[in-house]
């Protein structure tokens, strides 16, 4: 930080992680899919705490450098980026607005409720023929869907089939 | 008495970076026996499944081996422990380390592995030593979602076509002698577990004999009547020869090139 200046706020720094957008998904930002946890000050150095979505997430580096680029641009260059595993990040930090982000972009957002119950919720679902939660398609909105397979492009999602419009999708898994 | 209480420490700091390099290993060299099928699984979805698959146990690697490093204070990070050790030095499972070979080897091992693995990530979660529980509770939902695909898999290919059924049958045949590993004990185990960090791995025996019962009852396949822990040893760096060509392709770059970054 320059000599002589004020430290900005961290609020007002959370309003600057507002522009930095996921590399995977550049519709939403870091701080929409909860992935900063908190910025705070230890004397002149700022902290930024990541958590990672998934363990192997090959952008967590990515996320870690744009959010690093960005604090520099607004004029922070002591500064230092912390990964947090706990808590461990769950869809529902993912905002509001960020989930209708994501269905406008074709992917449906994560259901609540649909996460891995393991074994058992796996059996379920092969008992009812697919599981009985409904995914909709974010082109049509049918709830007629089904899954094509519990991996897709990236960690976080899942494909997805519409039998209605046929559209394959993708849904940002439930974690 | 304070040397008492220091010498304990450091023994139970052995014997945590000991279990560490157990469960990273594991993650690690299965992780790349699965990578290996990226850009060759029969069909695309699978392609993808495994990679990410794949990608989720290397990011567990990282987290178990970078807290090996740090404990062990030697300076050697996830990376080090990774690139510049020999087979010798490696503490996976054998089970992990077997050649694909046929995709219904992949299918079942990831099968009788996520089982095992799940219950023993689950229990982790409870470790008296935060950092342990800290990376169990991240891994957790990921290896849950595992077992979920993979027990799925079983039960398609088995209760499949008489091909798919025969092949998953001979997987599960060529397998169950290396399964018993994965309960078998040393001071290491009583160690961390009479400390409250990790549960026993005998512990996890008879849960696990009774979910992949279950589960193969499902698939139509059959559990072998012979023993499970025919071949055991990884867990202390005895290995097949299979582990010393996979390392020579995964260590290549940074042997012949030492410290390449880019």
């Amino acid at each position: 930080m320059q000599t002589g200046s004020v430290l900005p706020d961290t609020a007002r720094i959370m309003g600057w992680l507002d522009d930095v957008p996921d590399p995977e998904i550049p519709v939403v930002s870091v701080t929409e899919l909860g992935i900063v946890r908190e910025v705070w000050w230890e004397d002149a150095t700022l902290v930024v705490a990541v958590t990672p979505t998934y363990s192997g997430c090959p952008a967590t580096a990515v996320i870690a450098l744009q959010i690093e680029t960005k604090l520099r641009d607004m004029g922070i260059s002591d500064l230092r980026i912390e990964t947090r595993l706990s808590p461990p990040w769950t869809t529902d930090w993912i905002t509001q607005g960020a989930r209708d982000k994501l269905r406008d972009y074709g992917i449906a957002p994560p259901v609540d409720g649909t996460a891995s119950g393991g074994l058992a919720a796996a059996r379920a679902a092969r008992m009812g023929g697919g599981g009985n939660l409904v995914i909709e398609c974010p082109r049509c909105g049918s709830g007629d869907t089904r899954r094509v397979s519990q991996f897709g492009s990236t960690p976080c999602k899942a494909a997805y089939q519409c039998q209605a419009c046929l559209e394959p999708f993708d849904y940002f898994k439930c974690l | 008495m304070t040397q008492t209480a220091d010498v304990t420490a450091s023994a139970l700091d052995e014997a945590l970076v000991q279990w560490l390099l157990r469960i990273g290993d594991t993650s690690l060299i299965l992780g790349h026996r699965v990578s290996e099928w990226c850009g060759h699984a029969p069909v695309l979805e699978e392609d993808i499944a495994l990679a990410n698959t794949a990608l989720d146990l290397i990011g567990h690697t990282q987290m178990w081996l970078g807290l090996a490093g740090q404990i062990e204070g030697k300076g050697r990070d996830a990376d080090a422990l990774v690139y510049r050790r020999d087979a010798m030095h490696y503490r996976n499972l054998k089970l992990v380390e077997l050649p694909n070979d046929d995709m219904a080897i992949t299918v079942m091992r990831l099968f009788l592995f996520d089982v095992f693995h799940q219950a023993l990530i689950e229990g982790l979660t409870q470790s008296k030593d935060p950092r342990i529980a800290e990376i169990a509770a991240k891994a957790l939902k990921e290896v849950t979602y595992h077992l979920e695909r993979s027990s799925d898999l079983v039960v398609r290919l088995g209760d499949g076509t008489q091909q798919s059924h025969d092949r998953m049958q001979a997987a599960l045949e060529h397998l169950w002698p290396y399964c018993g590993e994965m309960f078998w004990s040393d001071a290491v185990d009583e160690t961390l577990a009479d400390a409250g960090l990790a549960p026993h791995p005998d512990r996890l025996r008879e849960g696990w004999l009774a979910t992949v019962q279950d589960i193969l009852t499902e698939a139509t396949l059959k559990a072998p009547e012979g023993r499970l822990d025919v071949h055991l040893g990884g867990k202390v760096g005895r290995h097949t020869e299979h582990l010393g060509f996979l390392l020579a392709e995964m260590q290549f770059l940074q042997r012949a090139y030492p410290d390449a970054d880019w």
